[in-house]
């Protein structure tokens, strides 16, 4: 059976936060006397995630996502509640489970800016406690999991960023960590950058049975990486489960756009009983529920006349958005 | 805590800090100029008070160089490990990046403290014990080993000294968040440090000496050098400097349970 490795109970996590009035009067008011007020950024939240898994945090910016993973790892102490990752509280901060996790930030950077990316690879070797055959082992296999080869002996103020994201997260990897937490690692890459880095993470999920944690406002990263999805709305969670349930929950209905071969047809198509979205000449769009698309398209092959149809699946950036907005919003 | 790692890991620094700056040798050649002209500017400044008056506070020009000796030792510690690290405190904390710090199996104030540093401030060291050495010769300073080793004592416990106040004000940035002008208050503070203790009157004597210790930080390895100090004065200096030093790495503890990381 496989083990929960990370177990969060009541969590909740509140901040002082400050607040100024605009204008100079506003300035001098918050100079002098300031306004703070105790904000609760997570309320109470549980869940569990097993080993080998990659969750998916989902939520619109200040939702919450950054401070659970930094609760998660160790950075920040909780105000409330209860954390166990692989065992251990993250806020004490051990050696043997700092030697178990990593965390890589796309918006951040830890490596050496005016030297080659090879040189801050040795001192997390040596922090790591690494010796130098070991490190040089890792660096190539990693290096090459990665596909970069040349880019180790540039100094990293010459490196693009996709090039500096991948250096990143060798320095982040060199010690093979079982738990990574990913805190939007795809932020401003282009899009090959961004497929090779996924591409990279499933390879290194599948090979090490490394447990991710990830947070990205990139729907790709999470479609193709995730099975499982964390929503957070304003410090709480929304839903917990499997990402394609949810997209079903959100969009039970597909669209077909239906080309006939004549008007008539069109005509006996919309008085056929089908849920109409609109019909322009002979062609016309129907709503189809996910779960009877099937049988409902052998219908209409079999009884119209049909040139083409195409299925229109709305965006998945669009379902999830809907979601992040809108807190009335029921899963 | 194993020695053999932290050794390797300050090699790996002095290694990757070298590197980083010998890639602007300008910028290093700037700084050693600006090196020797200060400690040339500093003497003349000495010689010009000295000038009307045979002596300060009892001290003649000759055993006040002892004093800008010493005091140009510690600055150039200062200038190699302090300015380049703990100023990077700050940076940390605003920009977030202290995150990948807390999260190395290594002790977060050994890494903040050390990981840079600055190649240029070598010379200065080099020279305040220049200095020294002429000062010995012109002082007819008798070298034995008692001497010296009380000498490096007294000279470490200044190191310390300076090395908690400065890491207790960058602490303090843990929820202040910027607290750059505490330090350039310290580093002025620290330039009284070159003229006699007893050349000032006796309030700023105590303040310098009770609520920030300069006159620990130099006045007492000078007195040593010329062998005045008094026993006291020298196991004082250790007990100032190991309550200094621990309370700096409490207070670091302490803060960094309030570290709330920068929002991404």
């Amino acid at each position: 059976m496989v083990q929960n490795i990370i177990d969060v109970r009541n969590l909740s996590k509140s901040f002082d936060i400050s607040s100024k009035e605009p204008g100079l009067k506003g300035t001098i008011k918050h100079f002098f006397k300031r306004q703070t007020k105790s904000l609760k950024v997570i309320k109470d939240i549980s869940f569990k995630i097993k080993e080998g898994e990659i969750v998916g945090f989902l939520g619109a910016n200040g939702a919450g996502k950054t401070t659970i993973l930094k609760m998660l790892c160790g950075l920040i102490y909780p105000s409330e509640g209860s954390i166990l990752v692989s065992g251990y509280l993250p806020f004490r901060r051990k050696e043997n489970f700092l030697k178990n996790i990593t965390l890589i930030m796309g918006q951040k950077q830890q490596l050496i800016w005016d030297l080659p990316p090879i040189e801050s690879f040795y001192l997390n070797a040596s922090i790591y406690d690494l010796d130098k055959l070991e490190a040089k082992r890792r660096i190539k296999n990693l290096s090459e999991m990665l596909e970069i080869d040349e880019e180790l002996f540039i100094p990293v103020r010459k490196l693009s960023l996709g090039q500096r994201m991948k250096s990143e997260l060798l320095a982040a990897l060199i010690h093979k960590p079982n738990i990574l937490f990913l805190d939007e690692p795809t932020l401003g890459l282009d899009i090959n950058a961004q497929r090779n880095l996924r591409k990279f993470l499933q390879k290194y999920n599948k090979e090490t049975n490394a447990t991710i944690c990830l947070t990205s406002h990139y729907m790709k990263d999470i479609t193709s990486l995730c099975k499982r999805v964390i929503c957070v709305h304003e410090g709480s969670i929304s839903y917990d489960g499997k990402l394609d349930l949810l997209l079903k929950k959100l969009s039970p209905v597909k669209e077909i756009l239906i080309v006939c071969r004549s008007e008539e047809d069109a005509i006996k198509l919309e008085n056929s009983g089908f849920t109409i979205k609109n019909k322009i000449k002979n062609e016309i769009t129907i709503k189809i529920e996910n779960n009877s698309i099937t049988s409902s398209l052998k219908t209409i092959l079999n009884n119209f006349d049909i040139e083409d149809l195409y299925i229109n699946e709305p965006p998945i950036d669009e379902i999830i958005g809907r979601v992040l907005i809108n807190k009335d919003y029921d899963i | 805590m194993n020695p053999r790692k932290y050794l390797k890991v300050y090699t790996k620094f002095l290694h990757t800090s070298l590197a980083s700056e010998l890639e602007y040798k300008t910028n290093i050649l700037i700084d050693l100029i600006t090196a020797i002209l200060s400690l040339i500017g500093s003497i003349f400044l000495l010689s010009i008070f000295f000038q009307s008056n045979g002596s300060i506070g009892g001290w003649k020009f000759e055993e006040a160089l002892i004093i800008q000796g010493i005091y140009t030792i510690l600055n150039g510690i200062t200038n190699t490990w302090f300015n380049p690290n703990l100023t990077e405190i700050v940076k940390h904390i605003r920009e977030g990046t202290l995150d990948f710090v807390l999260l190395k199996p290594i002790d977060s104030q050994f890494f903040i403290s050390l990981k840079k540093i600055n190649p240029s401030g070598f010379l200065e060291i080099m020279l305040g014990f220049c200095l020294l050495f002429f000062c010995i010769r012109i002082n007819q300073i008798n070298l034995n080993l008692s001497f010296m080793t009380l000498f490096f004592i007294t000279i470490i416990c200044s190191i310390c000294i300076l090395y908690s106040l400065w890491f207790f004000i960058s602490t303090t940035t843990i929820w202040f968040v910027k607290t750059w002008n505490a330090i350039e208050v310290l580093r002025s503070f620290l330039y009284i440090g070159r003229f006699p203790l007893n050349s000032f009157s006796f309030s700023l004597r105590i303040f310098f000496s009770v609520f920030i210790p300069i006159a620990f930080i130099t006045t007492i390895p000078s007195e040593v050098f010329l062998g005045l100090s008094q026993l006291w004065k020298i196991l004082l200096e250790i007990i100032v400097a190991a309550v200094f030093l621990t309370t700096s790495r409490k207070f670091w503890l302490f803060a960094l349970k309030f570290y709330s990381s920068a929002s991404s």
